[in-house]
């Protein structure tokens, strides 16, 4: 099994390579995804939402391919990271963070505009101004510096503004944890950003590198965090699936869309209020 | 700042004592009600301690063994215990759950301290505090290196006759609800039993 084997330079180098024409399949895969998406859409059971208000009636399909993610990630991506970050000291790593988080803020932009959020829009166009020129082309965070942070978002974001439900929790091949609102948000994501068309082939080649990169540093960066996620727990599955919409709603609660279930009234958070876990009943 | 609001607390108190002596009622129950200040304080002290321990530079171990000393002194960790085993705690014999508690209060030590490790070279800062239904939600803002600001958010109650904090948000991300799914599922991997539960639980921190 692929597992069992030890990596050779050769096989790491040949699946970064793959992460590198990855972007290329994209628009394949986008459509792959429409299509799989569709079919969800069309034979949606409807199932109950469980008590932590989560709705999983694809959870068998999802847990099949949550195990082909941990297989991806015990045989590529996490090598990959350690190797990255064992042998690229911090600053540069950081230098390589601020280039691909550069060349992904227009796709910011748009989004922002599409929801309304114009002094996110204004904040990530400066941002990208002067990172792309004072900030040599990207490498250094400038607006970070002075005092302006990055807005991010994504489609998924622009679809919850815009009142769409979040729908079944997915967990997609390669990308881990979303729902089906985000996984729209995911493939639409991927003509957001107007450099896709600015920019020359070549350009465009090493913005998805930059990309591709990034996706292998930030799997390093929060290296044990995920570790301890995906292997040490009793069922990954359903602890990834937890903390991703805990961790989605709360981002996205933050962006004013459509009201959001408040943690703090569902009862779930207050062992005091909800007799059933209130230790001092009966 | 701080040692102002503490002050002003005194003085309230203080004052509260006297009213109440005054007009001959002394109700104790009244002036210990729970305030957004003292929640805040409480959560003030926790994050002092917490950060000395990041800065203190001691050793991994040493770390979770001060960790689980400030866990047991800010939460109420018999009522965590007893959300995170949900409705299994309902038949578990006291000793099982006095058993489960010690081992569960070690666990999220080594596993939150775990965390609370990658705040070195940062800090965290308390906001401010509300109170929301029965209880105080005291926000506290993450500040790391390299990384973008995050929220920490602590609730805090005393109805355990403590003030203390029954749960925790990283990011959104809930302790109770995380925790309890972690031990059902522990739970369903050795068939409900409590016994094996907690021989695993005790394993893994």
């Amino acid at each position: 099994m692929l597992l069992d084997t030890g990596f050779t330079l050769q096989q790491i180098s040949h699946a970064f390579r793959f992460s590198m024409i990855w972007s290329a399949w994209g628009r394949v895969l986008a459509l792959f995804a429409v299509i799989l998406l569709a079919g969800c859409a069309a034979q949606d059971p409807g199932a109950a939402v469980t008590r932590d208000g989560i709705s999983d009636p694809f959870e068998q399909r999802n847990r099949n391919v949550h195990e082909f993610n941990k297989a991806v990630d015990r045989a590529v991506l996490r090598p990959l990271s350690r190797g990255y970050t064992r042998a690229v000291p911090e600053d540069l790593r950081l230098v390589a963070d601020n280039f691909a988080s550069n060349l992904s803020t227009p796709g910011l932009v748009v989004n922002n505009l599409l929801q309304g959020n114009f002094k996110g829009a204004l904040a990530n166009t400066y941002r990208f101004a002067i990172n792309s020129t004072i900030g040599f082309a990207g490498l250094v965070d400038v607006g970070d510096i002075t005092g302006v942070p990055e807005v991010d978002t994504d489609f998924g974001e622009t679809l919850h503004v815009w009142g769409a439900k979040e729908g079944h929790y997915v967990e997609l091949p390669f990308r881990g944890p979303s729902t089906q609102r985000d996984a729209v948000g995911h493939v639409v994501d991927l003509f957001t950003n107007p450099l896709s068309t600015v920019l020359s082939g070549t350009q465009n080649e090493i913005r998805i590198g930059a990309q591709a990169l990034d996706v292998i540093a930030d799997r390093g960066r929060f290296g044990d965090t995920i570790d301890s996620v995906l292997y040490d727990s009793a069922d990954s599955y359903a602890q990834s699936r937890l903390i991703y919409l805990q961790n989605r709603r709360f981002t996205l609660n933050r962006s004013g869309g459509s009201a959001y279930d408040d943690p703090y009234a569902t009862g779930a958070a207050d062992p005091y209020d909800d007799p059933y876990e209130d230790p001092y009943e009966e | 700042m701080k040692s102002d609001m503490t002050r002003r607390y005194a003085i309230g108190s203080l004052a509260s004592t006297v009213g109440l002596a005054g007009i001959g009622l002394g109700l104790p129950d009244m002036a210990m009600a729970m305030t957004t200040e003292r929640a805040k304080t409480l959560v003030d002290a926790l994050v002092a301690d917490i950060n000395a321990v990041i800065a203190s530079g001691k050793s991994e171990q040493a770390m979770y063994v001060e960790f689980e000393r400030i866990f047991a002194r800010y939460a109420d960790v018999p009522t965590i215990a007893s959300y995170a085993l949900g409705v299994d705690s309902r038949r578990a014999t006291p000793a099982q759950m006095r058993e489960f508690t010690t081992v569960f209060q070690r666990y999220i030590s080594v596993k939150y301290g775990r965390r609370f490790r990658e705040f070195i070279g940062g800090q965290i800062e308390v906001q401010g505090a509300r109170a929301v239904k029965s209880f105080y939600e005291v926000k506290s803002l993450a500040i790391l290196r390299g990384q973008a600001p995050f929220e920490v958010t602590f609730l805090v109650s005393d109805r355990s006759g403590k003030d203390l904090f029954f749960n925790l948000f990283i990011e959104g991300i809930n302790m109770l609800l995380t925790e309890r799914t972690e031990i059902g599922a522990m739970l369903d991997r050795r068939g409900g039993n409590i016994d094996a539960m907690i021989a695993d639980l005790r394993a893994a921190a």
